[in-house]
């Protein structure tokens, strides 16, 4: 079952919203990485919270004028309607009171939350029954959808898809150095507000599938466990697209082969695992690297510390630094010096009289930036530069 | 050169004992990362001066007094005040930490800012008196902003935030005071206001460490120097230690000639 | 209406709802001034999978285990923001926005895995919570107030929630100054010899407690409004300390207030025979009332940008 869903073989409808979800998350890796890089990761949350009186609201006016009131199209088009409301609200209260960006995001989404909840209880109330399925765009439901909302999420997906794209040279400019952006004439703020129009147009198109209260994932986490692998803005875009597209994929594939498998959570929780998986074993960013390299720097600075202590004949305060020069052979277990422990004291002395030297020496300024305590100094310059060096460093003082 | 002072390998004799110095600080490495911004420095401070911490952009003078003051965790180190772990001498330390550290959009007067250096006196749930105004505002006097205690925080210039934060660390009544570049972007007026505060502490006996970054005011300010770049350079009366050999091993070729004339 | 009507029905529900209102308005406005306003939505979020868990393990639906659960997930959810966003060096937003909407999805997903259909508990429940069912049958009018018998009939939330704002309300008073400190100079507060770090804590995880309790009587929209939109509209208005505080109490009884009684009379005198979501109205309220501390408040603009002079 699993097998048949995830190669598209649970028929029309499943396949068509799998694919939907594909390019979605594909789209929504894309340009959640740029909302990331900006720091402006949350305002997708007030985005997607600020959709549902749209949504209730287009569910009114289209009873009212005599037709379905759950026609997707206009559903959608109320929630995207409200959800830019909200971002109107955010922008204005950032930009124009004293309130930081955060506290404008939590006010509207709240805000706009709760009305949304209040319109809802009054379509409870004046058409009982008939409003069925509401709620579901908190969600998210693909079970038993209909052909043409089916159609409907595919062609949105890839319409934002094919968008995010386009706006991906701009944005990239945008998020990453804003001031050049700015000298190449480019319009920062009509930048600013495609990418929001985005993260609007995918969290509308996202509200079937994933629901409201979690489209907003599909924006943030991708883009985050992206973050880990590269240090490069290109590099990040295109993995969280990967990361955002088989998510939505997997999640929606998965959600297809049983009755209780709600498809936004299913979807948001492929992409978390993706995450974790990030977090932990990427290399270079992620923790299991981090911490090993952390372990080591701390041992290179105590033992070397240590050695320069030795070399002066000062004592050894620091317990872990005594411990790791045992552990290293440097000194006996009463604290005295081994004859490697002497050498080694000597070498890093004679290091540290080297690197005095070449900091007064203006020619060397290069060479001298390099500094950090550790590095030894035959590793950046000539045997010849150091000879030259050693000429002026005058008799040895001994240890 | 300066072998007296520093030995080449950048440890520092100490000038006069650990235990009657208000802060000293020994084999202490801090690092942001992978690159220690201040590496395996001892340091020293003389009682009863004014020692202004210099160094280029970057070498580790800020992260030198955060980590003195607890602020930062150092990598490996000890701090000690007059001999004893800082912890236990907390109450004779006073900070001005850096005016951009803080929001001064938070909804506070002049007058609430001051008063918190009179917490440890205050405590959890003491009431403020009139004798804690008092102090509040005499310490605003010394620096000259006794006219602004009702005025919102946000709304003073660079200089006035400056001197409110000095006015904070005067109320705490410290015997060391640790600054960190308390004349970074002030005017000419509070420069001088400063200055005349941080004198007359030294005249109570008190001990002055600043971070500071014109290189030209050191010798009219501070009675010593410690230079700094991730490793301790040099430590000493400003005659001694802030001489162009010392400042060229420190700032390297982006020393202006200039400024080594003006220095020396 | 008549006393008897109001005592039984609305009295509870509106205390509740104040009660409420302001234990969360608290604690925001630290949250606010420290960027953490977004703290609050984050752990509202979670607080479902925490119920969901509790009855999973205990089978039952009772508030305690359930207010232990939710905390619990709170407490998790703090400490993995903080790792992620540490280990990972992620911007704080994105980090919230990561661990919420995964614990959000586990709990929903727990939820249609397990079997609750005969107990009431489902995801609707969680977000608006159901303030108008709880209700006062003991009463009999304003005379039952004094009633023992009828006392020990209140709704239970009621209790629960006055001891919540006490507590909240005792943690604020006592830690005054150490609040003010560390969030206004962290560094300073530091070389006071006060532990910063713990302080931030025990205010996210009071602000938990907060909305734990709230959200078992009112849901999680209020909660999350509360948090922020009483103190945000207050900081509009003061540019103290204390009469933000103030303000933001002020505000958030009024939001409770106006939006129970808007959701429950104001659709009658529309000619509606239903009342609204008293939670969904409760949280417009306090938008409106933001709304109206952005445009008229005295203290909106911020002040201008420190000359370097």
């Amino acid at each position: 079952m699993i097998w048949d869903a995830l190669t598209l073989q649970l028929g029309y409808n499943a396949t068509l919203v799998t694919i939907g979800a594909a390019l979605l998350g594909i789209a929504a890796g894309v340009t959640g990485t740029f909302l990331f890089l900006g720091k402006r990761a949350l305002v997708s949350d007030a985005i997607s919270h600020a959709t549902l009186p749209g949504v209730g609201l287009a569910f009114m006016v289209m009873v009212a004028l005599g037709g379905d009131g759950r026609a997707l199209p206009g559903l959608l088009a109320g929630s995207a309607l409200s959800a830019g409301a909200g971002l109107v609200c955010v922008s204005w209260l950032s930009r124009r009171t004293r309130l930081a960006e955060d506290a404008a995001i939590g006010a509207v989404l709240s805000v706009f939350f709760g009305l949304g909840v209040v319109v809802l209880t009054v379509i409870q109330s004046m058409s009982a029954g008939r409003q069925a399925g509401l709620e579901t765009f908190l969600l998210g439901a693909t079970a038993g959808m209909l052909w043409n909302d089916a159609v409907v999420i595919a062609t949105g997906g890839a319409l934002v898809l094919l968008l995010a794209l386009l706006l991906r040279r701009p944005m990239t400019l945008a998020a990453f150095d804003p001031e050049y952006a700015v000298g190449t004439g480019m319009n920062l703020r009509r930048v600013e507000l495609a990418m929001m129009g985005l993260a609007l147009a995918i969290t509308v198109v996202g509200l079937k599938i994933v629901g409201l209260i979690l489209i907003v994932a599909l924006l943030i986490i991708p883009a985050v466990a992206a973050r880990f692998w590269t240090n490069r803005v290109g590099g990040v875009v295109l993995i969280a697209g990967a990361l955002g597209g088989a998510s939505g994929y997997a999640g929606a594939a998965l959600s297809a082969t049983a009755p209780n498998l709600p498809t936004g959570p299913i979807i948001v929780l492929a992409a978390f695992a993706l995450f974790l998986l990030s977090l932990l074993a990427a290399p270079g960013r992620g923790v299991l690297a981090a911490v090993l390299r952390h372990l080591r720097f701390q041992r290179r600075v105590h033992l070397r510390q240590g050695l320069l202590a030795l070399a002066q004949g000062q004592p050894i305060y620091e317990p872990l630094t005594l411990r790791l020069m045992r552990r290293a052979g440097l000194v006996r277990a009463d604290g005295v010096a081994t004859e490697k422990g002497r050498a080694r004291a000597a070498k890093a002395l004679l290091d540290e009289r080297r690197w005095a030297l070449l900091r007064s020496d203006p020619r060397q300024e290069t060479a001298a930036a390099r500094y950090d305590g550790l590095t030894p100094l035959d590793t950046l310059l000539t045997p010849d530069q150091i000879v030259e060096l050693d000429r002026n460093l005058g008799p040895r003082t001994a240890p | 050169m300066h072998l007296e002072l520093a030995s080449r390998d950048g440890h520092i004799e100490p000038a006069e004992g650990i235990s009657q110095s208000p802060l000293a600080v020994r084999g202490l490495t801090v690092s942001y990362g992978e690159k220690p911004a201040v590496f395996s420095v001892d340091a020293t401070f003389a009682p009863g001066a004014m020692t202004a911490i210099v160094g280029p952009n970057g070498a580790g003078k800020s992260t030198l007094l955060k980590a003195a003051l607890g602020i930062v965790q150092p990598l490996s180190g000890r701090v000690t005040c007059w001999g004893r772990p800082l912890h236990t001498q907390r109450h004779r330390l006073a900070y001005v930490p850096q005016r951009a550290s803080v929001d001064w959009d938070f909804p506070a007067r002049v007058r609430d800012v001051v008063l918190m250096g009179l917490y440890r006196e205050l405590g959890l749930l003491g009431r403020v008196r009139a004798r804690h105004v008092e102090t509040a505002m005499a310490c605003l006097s010394r620096v000259g902003m006794e006219g602004f205690a009702d005025r919102q925080i946000g709304q003073l210039s660079g200089g006035q935030q400056q001197r409110v934060f000095l006015a904070r660390a005067l109320a705490e009544g410290a015997d060391l005071y640790l600054l960190d570049e308390p004349f970074a972007g002030v005017d000419v007026a509070t420069e001088k206001a400063i200055i005349g505060v941080l004198k007359d502490l030294r005249e109570q006996g008190r001990t002055v460490v600043a971070v500071h970054h014109d290189l030209s005011t050191v010798p009219d300010y501070f009675d010593r120097a410690f230079v700094i770049n991730t490793r301790a350079i040099a430590e000493g009366p400003v005659a001694q230690a802030f001489v162009p050999e010392i400042l060229q091993e420190a700032y390297g070729g982006r020393l202006a000639g200039a400024q080594i004339g003006a220095a020396g | 209406m008549s006393g008897y009507e109001f005592v039984a029905l609305s009295l509870p529900p509106l205390l509740i709802g104040i009660f409420a209102a302001v234990a969360c308005a608290l604690p925001g406005n630290f949250l606010l001034l420290r960027r953490q306003a977004l703290i609050g939505d984050a752990i509202s979020h979670v607080v479902l999978p925490g119920i969901v868990l509790a009855f999973l393990v205990t089978g039952t639906i009772s508030a305690w285990p359930m207010m232990l659960g939710a905390g619990a997930a709170a407490l998790v959810t703090v400490v993995l923001i903080e790792v992620i966003r540490r280990l990972g060096r992620i911007e704080p937003g994105a980090a919230m926005g990561v661990v919420f909407t995964a614990m959000f999805a586990g709990g929903v997903l727990l939820l249609e895995q397990s079997d609750t259909s005969d107990v009431h508990l489902d995801v609707q429940h969680a977000l608006y919570g159901n303030l108008e069912s709880l209700i006062w049958l003991d009463a009999t009018g304003w005379g039952s107030l004094l009633d023992p018998v009828a006392l020990a009939g209140l709704p239970p939330e009621l209790g629960r929630m006055a001891l919540t704002l006490l507590f909240v309300a005792l943690f604020t008073a006592v830690f005054w100054r150490p609040l003010k400190l560390t969030t206004f100079d962290e560094g300073f507060a530091r070389t006071l010899g006060l532990p910063a770090g713990a302080l931030g804590l025990a205010l996210v995880i009071v602000a938990a407690i907060a909305a734990v309790a709230a959200f078992d009587a009112v849901g999680s929209i209020i909660v999350i409004a509360m948090f922020i939109c009483p103190p945000a509209a207050a900081r509009l208005m003061t540019n103290q300390l204390e009469r933000q505080i103030g303000w933001s109490v002020g505000f958030a009884v009024l939001s409770a207030v106006l939006g129970y009684m808007l959701a429950g009379y104001g659709p009658l005198w529309l000619g509606f025979e239903n009342a609204v979501s008293a939670a969904g109205m409760i949280a417009t309220v306090s938008g409106l009332i933001l709304g109206l501390a952005a445009v008229f408040g005295p203290c909106r603009a911020r002040a201008g940008a420190p000359v370097a002079d």
